[in-house]
């Protein structure tokens, strides 16, 4: 492994001083080839299905990766963050797979703008611990923290604001592009290469960094409503008539419960608390980001089938019941209300050594009776699924394999050892399909590679702009091998 | 590309007419595999049986390909895959032999131990340097319960499928940790072309059945599939008999 520590020339600015300028961020053409070790291991998705073995190199600088990217060999690199993708979207079997962990600089915040320049490396995490304080906030948190900047590009991900403030990539005022022939582009919206790599799964080039749009806060604090919604037709119901009363909102829905109780759920929205809302103590330090401790992480080697029909069904109906029938205002962090998970490290290995996978399709407003149908079907199936949830989402963006779309979407974890899983999936691809809907490629690792264009119309574009950027196919996946993407 | 259930898009059967490969087959393309690839001795049995995986949908070739013609495998397979990528490998070819002309005609004996060990040794060491190079895909050999302890009514045969299985377990624990994962499917005794005329042996199964296991194998990444499950127990019994008795039994 390199250091991660960058070339003297890239060191722009100090990590956490505020600028008003943003710094330069374009990459030097590189002058001799500098070295980046690699190692032989076996890669997977954060479901942990489908291992495959690639050579793990980190770049530490960009010279690094425009040296990475020009060695690639036959079958190609992926650049890879924290491994969240649940799918295959960030192993390449045989080939590289670039960590873009070491890239890890925060380079400059403009506070006039509101803006942050960082490298693709940078977590979500790392964002908040350095802006919070400061006063800003990301413009999209998804369910983890730990997520790079650059894999919340590729990924085009969404948080519980999509229906007001759209996916991660609305937010990017540029990026850094390296592309297949060596060049380093800085890529802005509006063209066809952001609109591609805009959700493109890694794979028109490697992201080095970005100037993302971020949200004023006053506090680290968010107010929270809390409700159960009995159905999913009272659920809905809910979501429909109030959900823009609130910048985030997201259900969690119990897909156990059959019969009267099919899609029963508790909602749970809410804002950043304003300063007024604290208690008296809370506003010495009203921006302190304090995400709490982390309990240990999960033993490896679980068996599988800790997860069974019995054991969630019961998580469920505890908590469903514990959950307020109504509550307002609850102040909550930050943390416990965007990433109750990440306080489990590695709470993937839960699954056991069958891995899970995770299934998430959007179909469209207007589509409640296939949203109805699928629900019934999960719940009929007794799917062991204790994290799903329902959001309504917004517009979505222009990105050409971005996933969200407006209307309804539910992501469900499910043990990938359940018998029959796989053609049970299929014939929820089909319905999805035909109501015009679409699964997440950042979740998939079972698509059929023939729905790959029924759901996403501008595939076609995709594949052409690749041939014509990347004719060789330098940047090359098992997700973009198993979809011919 | 396997999916997150092991299910294989391209599939390269050894042995293109076997009835266990064909019947996995038939179970993949159900699923999600597009690409067959059947090598085997030219023969109207194996462009037939190309015609009917094709009739399920996928895109099927032949490719010629003799177990015993071992300096032939490099070229033969290597066109395979240099076409793209294989996911899953199913070594399928073998011949039973016939234990009393074997005994009276050495030669035949050879010809027996030749394809099921010489051969598959041969064929399986050149397909695994290619599924290294891709970094995943699966091997699956079909062993033989007749292997797990040699008996005299059968022990040309078993004594082959020994070595296969010998041989492909350690060819497991030396691809491990490259992406390359091997399966040993031990079936007990299948109702086949093969074994047509034989009296069925206790847990006899059917093609169907092993393809089943295979599915399941290939899901769970198995190391080793017994084909009925229930063979396990009982042939760990029979490994530690004593030879005085497990010669006189009537097997």
């Amino acid at each position: 492994m390199s250091s991660p520590a960058g070339p003297p020339g890239s060191r722009t600015a100090p990590e956490t001083a505020p600028a008003t300028a943003t710094a330069s961020v374009t990459a030097p053409a590189i002058a001799s080839a500098p070295v980046t070790t690699s190692v032989t291991t076996s890669v997977t998705g954060w479901g942990r299905t489908a291992p495959t073995t690639a050579r793990l190199a980190r770049p530490g600088t960009y010279d690094e990766a425009v040296a990475a990217v020009r060695a690639c060999g036959a079958r190609g690199g992926i650049a890879r963050g924290l491994g969240r993708a649940y799918g295959d979207a960030a192993q390449n079997a045989g080939g590289a797979v670039w960590d873009m962990t070491g890239l890890d600089r925060i380079r400059a915040v403009d506070a006039e703008a509101g803006t942050v320049v960082c490298d693709a490396g940078v977590s979500l995490h790392r964002l908040m611990e350095v802006l919070l304080p400061r006063g800003w906030f990301v413009p999209v948190s998804p369910g983890t923290r730990y997520v790079t900047v650059g894999g919340a590009i590729g990924a085009d991900i969404h948080g519980k604001n999509h229906h007001v403030a759209g996916s991660f990539t609305r937010h990017v005022r540029s990026f850094e592009l390296l592309t297949a022939d060596g060049a380093v582009r800085t890529v802005r919206p509006g063209t066809a290469l952001f609109d591609a790599t805009a959700g493109g799964m890694g794979l028109t080039g490697v992201i080095l960094a970005a100037t993302v749009a971020l949200l004023p806060v006053r506090t680290s604090l968010m107010t929270v409503d809390t409700e159960r919604a009995a159905d999913l037709d009272d659920l809905l119901a809910r979501l429909s008539a109030t959900d823009h009363r609130y910048r985030y909102s997201v259900a969690w829905i119990d897909l156990l419960a059959r019969g009267a109780a099919t899609g029963r759920a508790v909602l749970t929205r809410g804002d950043h608390a304003p300063l007024d809302a604290l208690p008296a103590r809370a506003r010495r330090a009203p921006l302190a980001f304090r995400p709490g401790g982390r309990l240990p992480p999960a033993p490896r080697g679980l068996p599988d089938g800790l997860l069974g029909r019995r054991s969630v069904g019961l998580f469920n109906a505890f908590w469903y019941g514990k959950a307020p029938r109504r509550r307002t205002g609850e102040l909550q962090k930050l943390s416990a209300f965007f990433h109750p998970l990440d306080g489990v490290p590695h709470w993937n290995r839960v699954y056991g050594r069958g891995g899970f996978v995770q299934y998430q399709f959007v179909v469209g407003l207007g589509a409640e009776g296939t949203l109805r149908r699928i629900v019934e079907r999960i719940a009929a199936r007794r799917c062991p699924s204790f994290l799903a949830v329902l959001k309504r989402f917004g517009a979505g963006g222009p990105g050409w394999l971005s996933f969200p779309s407006e209307g309804w979407t539910l992501a469900l974890d499910i043990p990938a050892g359940l018998p029959g899983l796989g053609p049970f999936l299929d014939g929820l691809d089909e319905t999805v399909a035909e109501a015009g809907g679409r699964v997440y490629l950042a979740k998939d690792a079972r698509l059929r590679p023939e729905l790959v264009d029924v759901m996403y119309p501008r595939a076609d574009a995709f594949r052409a702009l690749r041939a014509h950027t990347d004719p060789r196919g330098v940047f090359t996946s098992d997700l973009s091998r198993r979809l011919a993407l | 590309m396997k999916d997150a259930f092991g299910s294989p898009q391209s599939l390269l059967i050894l042995g293109g007419t076997s009835e266990i490969a064909l019947a996995t087959a038939r179970r993949l393309v159900a699923r999600r595999t597009r690409t067959v690839w059947l090598a085997g001795r030219p023969s109207p049995a194996l462009e037939a049986a190309a015609g009917r995986l094709r009739s399920l949908g996928a895109d099927v070739r032949t490719v010629a390909f003799d177990a015993l013609d071992t300096d032939g495998h490099e070229e033969a397979l290597g066109k395979v895959f240099a076409e793209g990528d294989i996911d899953v490998v199913l070594l399928a070819f073998g011949v039973l032999g016939d234990q009393k002309r074997a005994e009276a005609e050495p030669a035949t004996a050879v010809q027996v131990a030749q394809t099921n060990y010489t051969g598959a040794v041969s064929a399986a060491l050149v397909c695994a340097r290619s599924l290294r190079v891709q970094g995943h895909g699966s091997l699956v050999v079909l062993s033989s319960v007749a292997g797990e302890r040699a008996r005299r009514s059968n022990f040309v045969y078993g004594s082959s499928k020994a070595g296969l299985d010998a041989f492909a377990q350690g060819l497991g624990d030396a691809l491990y940790g490259t992406g390359v994962h091997v399966m040993v499917v031990r079936p007990g005794f299948v109702r086949t072309r093969m074994t047509a005329g034989l009296d069925p042996a206790p847990l006899a199964t059917t093609p169907a059945a092993v393809a089943v296991a295979i599915e399941a194998g290939l899901r769970r990444r198995s190391e080793a599939v017994w084909v009925p499950g229930a063979l396990r127990p009982m042939m760990t019994v029979l490994r530690h008999m004593p030879r005085a008795l497990f010669r006189r039994l009537p097997v």
